[in-house]
């Protein structure tokens, strides 16, 4: 969808040669709805094609995030922690308040607040570790993860965290609900994907981010305050991980040490099948959401056929995102690209 | 008066040394809480250790938890120099890794047990303890054969591929496979509940009649109950765990229909171990040998001996 439209913006760029090369992941996509639907035709109803696009939206709005950060020359590993500590962070506090103020909306609108200022806090805690204690983005998220990881299994002493399930009924509807017929995290994933394409293209913070990731020592010297960029970005990867907390909670209504395991990874591999480079620069928020719903497919569509061995699940999702960027690196049409100067 | 004075004190401190001797340390090492069944273990291991020391004064347990196999390597190090424990309770994270430090241990001369996973060596341990993953499977094939007919159709999440699970698999299927029941398809579910109820929501999506499942686990099995009360079908099937989570006994006794029995795979078999450990130091019977724990079919009638609210687990 917005796919188009990122073509479009950086078309004024004619270094850039956008052809096939853009539409990659989603021709790898497309291929792949084509070849679910041969494999079980059960694939392409729209009880499953919704599942898909609910499942996505966690690790797509991460992506979002991930975008940014990636594009500023960054990285995060922080977000599958994050996200676990702040779901049960959430988790407690509404459990509490479910006690004194009651089981009703504020309980819940409360325990959405919170999860955003936890998600503000925590990206603003990596990005100034990053920025004014120069330490590397790499490092400091390491030592993040391990620390919202380590806290979460402490508050659930070891076990998992529930949400109590009279005040899981009042918030179940934001997983589990529709709005004309599209399910709720789907509007939430497809608005954060629109706001983050506006701000990554359409404003001065977004050309900052990308000058910041090409040359950060140039971008410095024209007068571009690059720690505050750089910051601005890891607090808008705390945001999006809070936001998929909040969608994430009322689906299962329970945080434990084995929340969000691996979501940094599969943000990452979401933004790079997109078409972001790794190394910084250049960005694009329609690639990452492509990436991410890529990736929920082949796991999907793995569920919905017994012909390949169960063992071999992650060979095959290994094959199809090397497959998927090396498409998108524009080799299907023999041209080459040079991604970054 | 100095002499006397010194002599006292020397006396005391003789006396001091030969009464810490007295005590009977022992050392348990075992995975740190990174998931459920593991947090339950850890919490029981924590209640026994408070139990027995409050009625044996001569024992002195010490836990150790580790997060991964050379972890506990240098763990049963630290128990054997600095702890110099007479007896080592060891669930080892890993086979292989660990025969080697528990043969070091014993080679000082403590009281070894093995709980759960075996070693790849034999007659190391003095005992081994573990739950029973063959009947497990088995028991709930039974059940589930005790539910439905042939040409009904079952679906199975499976843990995380490791030889447990295997073992598990198998002992179902083998009880299973006479009785017309059609397995539809068997996924990993990794003992997660997001697993569960993602690969649940694709079961339900690609089978149109499933009339049971064995999730085989709790935590799998919380994923599953949500993915199935989404797509309205939960009355058309039920649902097997196993482990024996609170939630889950909670829902037994209370008469759940949708996960109506669970089958038992205590994470208390730690506290089973330290018992019997320590009768080794305190009781005139004999204790070395081997202890295969049941793995009983916990339902509404027997419940409420498998529930611990307060466990985390």
């Amino acid at each position: 969808m917005s796919d188009t439209s990122v073509r479009d913006g950086a078309a004024s760029k004619p270094k850039f040669k956008f052809d096939l090369a853009a539409a990659g992941p989603l021709l790898a996509l497309i291929f792949l709805f084509i070849l679910g639907t041969v494999i079980n035709p059960e694939f392409i109803n729209q009880g499953n094609v919704s599942n898909i696009m609910t499942r996505s939206s966690f690790i797509g709005i991460i992506a979002v995030g991930a975008t940014f950060v990636i594009t500023a020359g960054g990285i995060d590993l922080s977000v599958g922690s994050m996200a676990a500590f702040i779901s049960g962070v959430m988790i407690i506090v509404m459990d509490r308040l479910a006690g004194s103020i009651g089981v009703n909306w504020w309980t819940v609108i409360a325990g959405c607040g919170l999860s955003v200022i936890l998600g503000i806090g925590a990206g603003a805690l990596n990005g100034i570790l990053t920025t004014r204690g120069k330490i590397e983005a790499f490092i400091v998220t390491l030592g993040t993860m391990g620390i919202y990881r380590s806290l979460v299994t402490y508050f659930a002493n070891g076990g998992t965290l529930s949400l109590g399930s009279e005040i899981r009924n009042v918030y179940r509807p934001i997983y589990y609900e529709s709005f004309f017929a599209i399910p709720l995290p789907v509007w939430v994933f497809a608005l954060t994907a629109v706001i983050g394409w506006i701000v990554l293209n359409r404003t001065s913070f977004g050309r900052h981010c990308l000058a910041i990731g090409s040359n950060e020592a140039v971008a410095k010297y024209s007068a571009i305050n690059v720690d505050r960029v750089k910051t601005l970005t890891y607090i808008i990867q705390g945001l999006c991980v809070s936001l998929a907390t909040i969608i994430y909670v009322p689906r299962l209504g329970s945080a434990s040490a084995s929340t969000g395991v691996l979501w940094e990874l599969e943000a990452i591999a979401a933004v790079i099948i997109g078409g972001t480079i790794l190394k910084g620069g250049y960005g694009r928020i329609g690639g990452s959401v492509v990436g991410a719903i890529l990736l929920t497919t082949i796991g999907n569509i793995l569920n919905l056929t017994d012909i390949i061995s169960n063992y071999l699940n992650g060979a095959v999702q290994g094959v199809i995102i090397v497959v998927a960027v090396w498409l998108q690196r524009g080799n299907l049409t023999g041209g080459r690209r040079k991604s970054t100067d | 008066m100095k002499t006397i004075l010194i002599g006292l004190l020397a006396a005391t401190a003789l006396a001091g040394s030969a009464l810490a001797q007295e005590k009977i340390k022992i050392g348990v090492s075992i995975p740190a809480a990174t998931h459920g069944f593991m947090g339950g273990l850890n919490w029981h291991a924590q209640e026994a250790e408070k139990r027995l020391e409050k009625a044996h004064p001569n024992i002195d347990i010490i836990i150790v938890t580790a997060d991964g196999p050379a972890d506990q390597a240098s763990d049963l190090e630290d128990l054997v120099s600095v702890q110099k424990i007479n007896a080592l309770v060891v669930l080892p994270f890993e086979s292989e890794p660990l025969t080697e430090p528990v043969k070091q241990v014993k080679a000082t001369g403590a009281f070894i047990t093995v709980v759960d996973r075996g070693l790849s060596e034999p007659g190391i341990e003095d005992i081994y303890l573990a739950g029973n993953n063959t009947e497990m499977g088995k028991v709930s094939a039974q059940y589930i054969k005790s539910r439905l007919k042939s040409g009904d159709n079952i679906v199975i999440l499976r843990g995380i591929p490791t030889v447990l699970d295997t073992e598990r698999f198998d002992a179902f299927m083998a009880e299973i496979k006479d009785s017309g029941i059609k397995v539809l398809d068997n996924k990993f579910a990794n003992w997660n509940r997001d697993d569960g109820f993602e690969v649940m929501q694709d079961f339900l999506s690609r089978f149109p009649d499933i009339d049971g499942v064995w999730a085989q686990d709790d935590d799998i099995t919380l994923g599953v109950v949500e993915a199935v009360k989404q797509a309205k079908r939960d009355k058309d099937m039920f649902i097997v765990g196993g482990a024996g989570m609170k939630e889950i006994i909670k829902g037994v006794m209370d008469g759940n229909a949708l996960v109506p029995v669970d089958v038992l795979y205590p994470p208390a078999l730690i506290a089973t171990a330290m018992d019997i450990t320590v009768a080794n130091f305190t009781s005139n019977g004999p204790v070395r040998g081997r202890y295969i724990l049941g793995a009983p079919l916990i339902t509404k009638e027997n419940a409420k001996s498998f529930y611990f609210p307060d466990s985390p687990f």
